[in-house]
């Protein structure tokens, strides 16, 4: 019964954490696409997604069955390490926007600076111009993806499943990016960082602590409560952050 | 835009899979990536050295915690000299 409740704690931490990390990465990616599509044709920004999605499949092709071979203890210390600094990055980036003190990450902005950005470009470097900026906006994306599903994946022992609901979410988003087509800015993107940011530093926190053979109280479950302690320490900062502003507008 | 201008295919690619490193783990906030290093050694020190497994377990996430609280405080400071 406990091996069940703590397999199942790290099953849906992981399935939570993919989804989020790749829905938030698959709406920045889109919005490029977009951009580049709206502006340019849809050739181009089809060609262009079509031979990053190749490049990013060979990655993981090719590094997906190196990684599984790594020592588990190795893996999951090393992978604890990036997950850790990369969750504290998104943590931060979040708790600075929730509070005010950064300006929300804009896709209509983006979207604008793009077709700007598109438009001002001669029609004899049209297409390869087009290419290059969906090439660029989805490999990149997709890059961070596939660190996320590779790194969580692996070290859970649970490659397929991360796979597949990375699929899922890229698909989901697609078609939701699609019908909304340049509605993106309505997606929650700041909230979804912010939980991304928390499970990242969570499973971090936890994996860089098996590879050290630290013995966590609880085992897996103990994810949860890491999940629980981010949450609350995030929840603090930028109590504190939107008040002290607030304090220093009155001052001011 | 052009390859002669900015070197090989090779190299543009070795320099590019760097930088994305660089970006990814350090970028802007150099204090996260040190301070990951330095929460990994004191708590290697503290379960493998000392053998203080319940300390290493309450060591990991602390230090993690005061590294964002730190690296936000940094932020704001930022913030407000601009």
């Amino acid at each position: 019964m406990l091996a069940m409740v703590t397999g199942s704690t790290g099953v849906v931490v992981l399935v939570g954490a993919v989804f989020l990390a790749c829905a938030v990465e698959m709406v920045e990616a889109l919005t490029i696409v977009l951009a580049v599509g709206h502006t340019r044709g849809w050739r181009s920004a089809f060609e262009g997604t079509a031979v990053a999605l190749v490049v990013l499949a060979a990655l993981v092709a090719l590094f997906g069955p190196t990684l599984v071979r790594v020592p588990l203890g190795v893996l999951r210390l090393v992978v604890g390490g990036v997950l850790l600094i990369f969750g504290m990055q998104w943590l931060r980036k979040a708790i600075l926007r929730s509070s005010g003190l950064k300006a929300m990450h804009d896709e209509d902005a983006i979207y604008r600076a793009k077709v700007a950005e598109l438009e001002s470009v001669g029609a004899a470097q049209r297409d390869r111009v087009a290419f290059v900026m969906a090439f660029k906006g989805v490999f990149l994306e997709g890059l961070e993806v596939v660190i996320t599903v590779l790194t969580l994946g692996t070290s859970a022992h649970r490659l397929g499943l991360a796979s597949t609901v990375a699929a899922i979410a890229v698909v989901l988003v697609g078609i939701v990016g699609v019908v909304v087509a340049r509605q993106l800015s309505s997606v929650p993107e700041n909230a979804m960082k912010m939980g991304v940011g928390v499970l990242l530093v969570s499973y971090g926190t936890f994996w860089t602590g098996e590879g050290l053979h630290v013995r966590w109280p609880g085992n897996d479950v103990m994810l949860i409560g890491f999940v629980a302690l981010y949450l609350l320490v995030t929840w603090t900062l930028v109590a504190y952050l939107r008040r002290e502003r607030r304090l220093g507008e009155v001052v001011a | 835009m052009t390859g002669e201008r900015r070197g090989p295919l090779a190299w543009r690619l070795v320099k590019g899979f760097a930088l994305f490193w660089w970006d990814f783990l350090i970028g802007d906030t150099p204090e996260l990536f040190v301070a990951a290093l330095v929460t990994i050694g004191v708590v290697a020190v503290l379960r493998h050295l000392w053998h203080l497994n319940g300390v290493a377990a309450l060591a990991l996430p602390v230090l993690a915690i005061v590294a964002l609280v730190v690296s936000v405080r940094r932020a704001v400071r930022g913030e407000r000299r601009r």
